[in-house]
């Protein structure tokens, strides 16, 4: 290329450009509780929204609940959910009891909403089988290594549509950080390339235990990937549970008629550290950063729109923060009920016929616990 | 009965599979209208149509993703991952993953996925194309591995991995595909999917073997013979689990044994099988066991893949080695 002329091709354009399309998360109430979409609003009845409210104020306090919980050394692995009420209510709410559900380790509100037991999710916690075993049968349990969930998304996502289930998809979710998962791009682009039912969740709150949304990546949104793929994508702030819920459901209905897959990316935010396990987030974040978005709580922005109709007060909603703390009181005695676990149910479920060398460790197993 | 090649007695069970069973789904990458970069799959597509045949975009962890995904909607999976180096990619999907769903559920739920792919050197293939990966597989609770030396046990035991509720991983040795041929049943049948199997009798000498190296052992057999020492040549099948039993009533007769792989030596199935005969019948033994396997070298530059893969001479010396202790 001779020096000053003209390159055929303007990089920083395209560069500059590229996340043009994404620079307008859909918005229905904004950070201070302005109904910035009325008519949007308008479509929901009073009970809805009161029961929106509702949804997160179990979530907030099931959050709080199994922290004490998780102080008290009565669960064990644990994400804490604070923040993130409007992304995952907002979102689980669109879906139907016969959708699937693959969820990952901070989606046990969303798991309960689908269709099991808060006394489930606490005996997955704390590792029991049963915690996998739900009322539900359209969920897979939590997945931990990041991304997996992804891949078999499509493959049932596949199964649906050679299965001919009419109203049916299959919805996932992940972090910001599982974008940069080899298995993200793998399960969004074999969806695309069957056409296959499936909503793909991203909730971006900001954080990936410690390492920050800018270090994941350059693009400037995670919603554009999608577009490699040939998948209609969206960010939606995720503090706004009507926004979270309006583009959940636009994408059930877009995956639900065939046209194949979503990317929803919401924008939320861990107010917790990523796990009860020992995370310390004042390690990498500071309280400046942490402030605007405690600000933007998604039970405070909603709280004020339902006041200002009043449909909401305080003791409302103290009321219920009292029912459902016994509500997750009982379900902890419940899942700390549960029958004792067996090694030779372990070696029982491992292969669908054992092999011999686990036949015998079966028999050696039930005559120690026979003892 | 017609005389098939190994590979077509897999395309012949395969048949069999979609045939009886529509829930059976073929797919991976090339095996729709190309039929596989073997022809392993060939014209399963255009008998059973592209919904039950179909190719995959090239990713070995999306495919093992379907292939879960599929079964948790009612389907049989029969993935192929196009050569078992190419397992790596797809580990989470087949160690991390399939393995373990149907425990995690506390045996709720099945995934009767069959995940195929070749491997075995000897061809002279490009880098990662014919490495003896067993071992990684073999370690892993939960799954089951077979690979097939002939023919007959190819149709039969690809038919009972994918009728089997278990996930197994079926591993097709590249250098038998074409090389071998034997009478092969045109209808159904099943091989055992944990049974190991007396290839040739004998009174002197055990000789424990698995794929392409039973063939290695049964000639080795044929020149020891001929000395007057009578191998006795098991052909393992199932390399998890591993058929003990048929092995100790071998070991409980000839008192000697050698152990035969292609991987290398310190990649384990032999070294499990002499730990179970060190463990359960080493009072029976009249010498030390013995191992044949490949040098700990990385697998071979192609040129000289054929002075690294043990032959029937090194079994053979083995044997002697080991006859004469």
């Amino acid at each position: 290329m001779a020096n000053g002329s003209k390159q055929i091709v303007d990089f920083a354009k395209i560069k500059a450009t590229m996340a043009d399309p994404y620079k307008h998360p859909v918005q229905v109430i904004d950070r201070e509780g302005k109904v910035v979409d009325p008519d949007t609003l308008a479509k929901y009845s009073d009970d809805q929204l009161v029961d929106f409210m509702k949804k997160m104020v179990w979530e907030r306090t099931l959050h709080e609940q199994t922290m004490n919980f998780s102080r008290q050394g009565r669960l064990g692995f644990y994400a804490p959910t604070a923040g993130e009420e409007a992304s995952e209510m907002g979102s689980v709410s669109a879906f139907k009891e016969q959708d699937f559900l693959l969820p990952a380790y901070r989606d046990l509100p969303q798991m309960i909403q689908h269709g099991t037991t808060v006394a489930k999710g606490f005996l997955w916690s704390k590792g029991h089988v049963e915690g996998n075993q739900h009322e539900n049968p359209n969920m897979l349990f939590p997945q931990i290594i990041i991304g997996a969930q992804y891949v078999e998304t499509a493959g049932v996502a596949l199964g649906i549509k050679k299965n001919k289930d009419e109203d049916r998809v299959a919805f996932a979710y992940t972090g910001d950080g599982g974008t940069s998962q080899g298995d993200w791009y793998e399960g969004v682009n074999f969806a695309s390339a069957y056409q296959a039912p499936a909503v793909f969740f991203v909730q971006n709150n900001g954080w990936a235990i410690s390492v920050p949304r800018r270090k994941q990546t350059a693009a400037e949104t995670l919603a554009q990937k999608a577009v490699a793929m040939g998948v209609p994508s969206v960010q939606v702030d995720g503090m706004d549970i009507i926004a979270v819920h309006e583009v959940a459901e636009a994408a059930r209905e877009y995956a639900a008629a065939g046209n194949g897959p979503v990317v929803i990316e919401t924008l939320t935010y861990r107010f917790g550290a990523h796990s009860s396990a020992g995370d310390d987030p004042s390690r990498y974040r500071t309280k400046e950063e942490e402030k605007p978005w405690f600000d933007a709580d998604p039970l405070i922005r909603f709280r004020k729109v339902l006041s200002d109709k009043g449909l909401w007060s305080q003791a409302d909603e103290d009321k219920l923060v009292d029912q459902y703390k016994d509500e997750f009181k009982e379900a902890m005695k419940e899942a700390e009920a549960a029958p004792a676990q067996k090694v030779s149910d372990f070696l029982k479920w491992t292969y669908n016929v054992p092999t011999p060398a686990v036949k015998k460790q079966i028999a050696e197993f039930e005559a120690k616990e026979s003892k | 009965m017609a005389k098939m090649t190994y590979i077509k007695a897999i395309t012949s069970g395969l048949d069999q599979v979609l045939g009886d069973d529509p829930k059976t789904l073929i797919f991976g990458e090339d095996v729709g209208k190309n039929g596989g970069v073997f022809r392993t799959t060939v014209d399963l597509q255009d008998k059973y149509g592209e919904d039950r045949v179909f190719d995959t975009p090239l990713a070995e962890s999306g495919i093992l993703g379907l292939a879960i995904g599929l079964s948790l909607t009612g389907w049989r999976p029969i993935p192929e991952i196009q050569f078992m180096g190419f397992t790596f990619e797809a580990m989470d999907g087949i160690v991390g993953q399939l393995a373990r769903d149907h425990y995690r559920f506390g045996g709720q739920k099945n995934f009767p996925v069959t995940v195929r792919t070749p491997f075995g050197g000897g061809t002279h293939t490009a880098e990662m194309h014919a490495d003896n990966l067993e071992n990684y597989f073999t370690s892993t609770p939960g799954l089951r591995v077979v690979t097939p030396s002939n023919p007959y046990d190819a149709k039969g035991l690809v038919i009972s991995a994918v009728e089997s509720d278990d996930p197994v991983l079926f591993m097709e040795n590249l250098k038998l595909y074409r090389s071998m041929k034997d009478e092969v049943p045109d209808e159904k049948y099943t091989v055992p999917l944990d049974s190991a199997k007396v290839v040739r009798e004998g009174t002197d000498i055990t000789i424990v073997a698995y794929s392409a190296e039973v063939n290695e052992a049964l000639t080795a057999a044929d020149t020891l013979a001929k000395d007057n020492i009578s191998a006795e040549v098991i052909d393992l099948r199932s390399l998890s689990p591993i058929d003990t039993d048929t092995i100790f009533a071998s070991v409980d007769k000839t008192h000697k044994v050698v152990i035969v792989q292609e991987a290398q030596r310190m990649a384990g199935v032999g070294a499990v099988v002499a730990s179970d005969i060190a463990e359960e019948k080493i009072m029976s033994l009249d010498a030390p066991i013995g191992r044949v396997a490949a040098p700990d070298s990385v697998y071979p530059f192609a040129q000289a893949e054929n002075d690294w893969i043990p032959n029937s001479d090194d079994i053979e010396a083995k044997a002697r080695e080991i006859f004469n202790y």
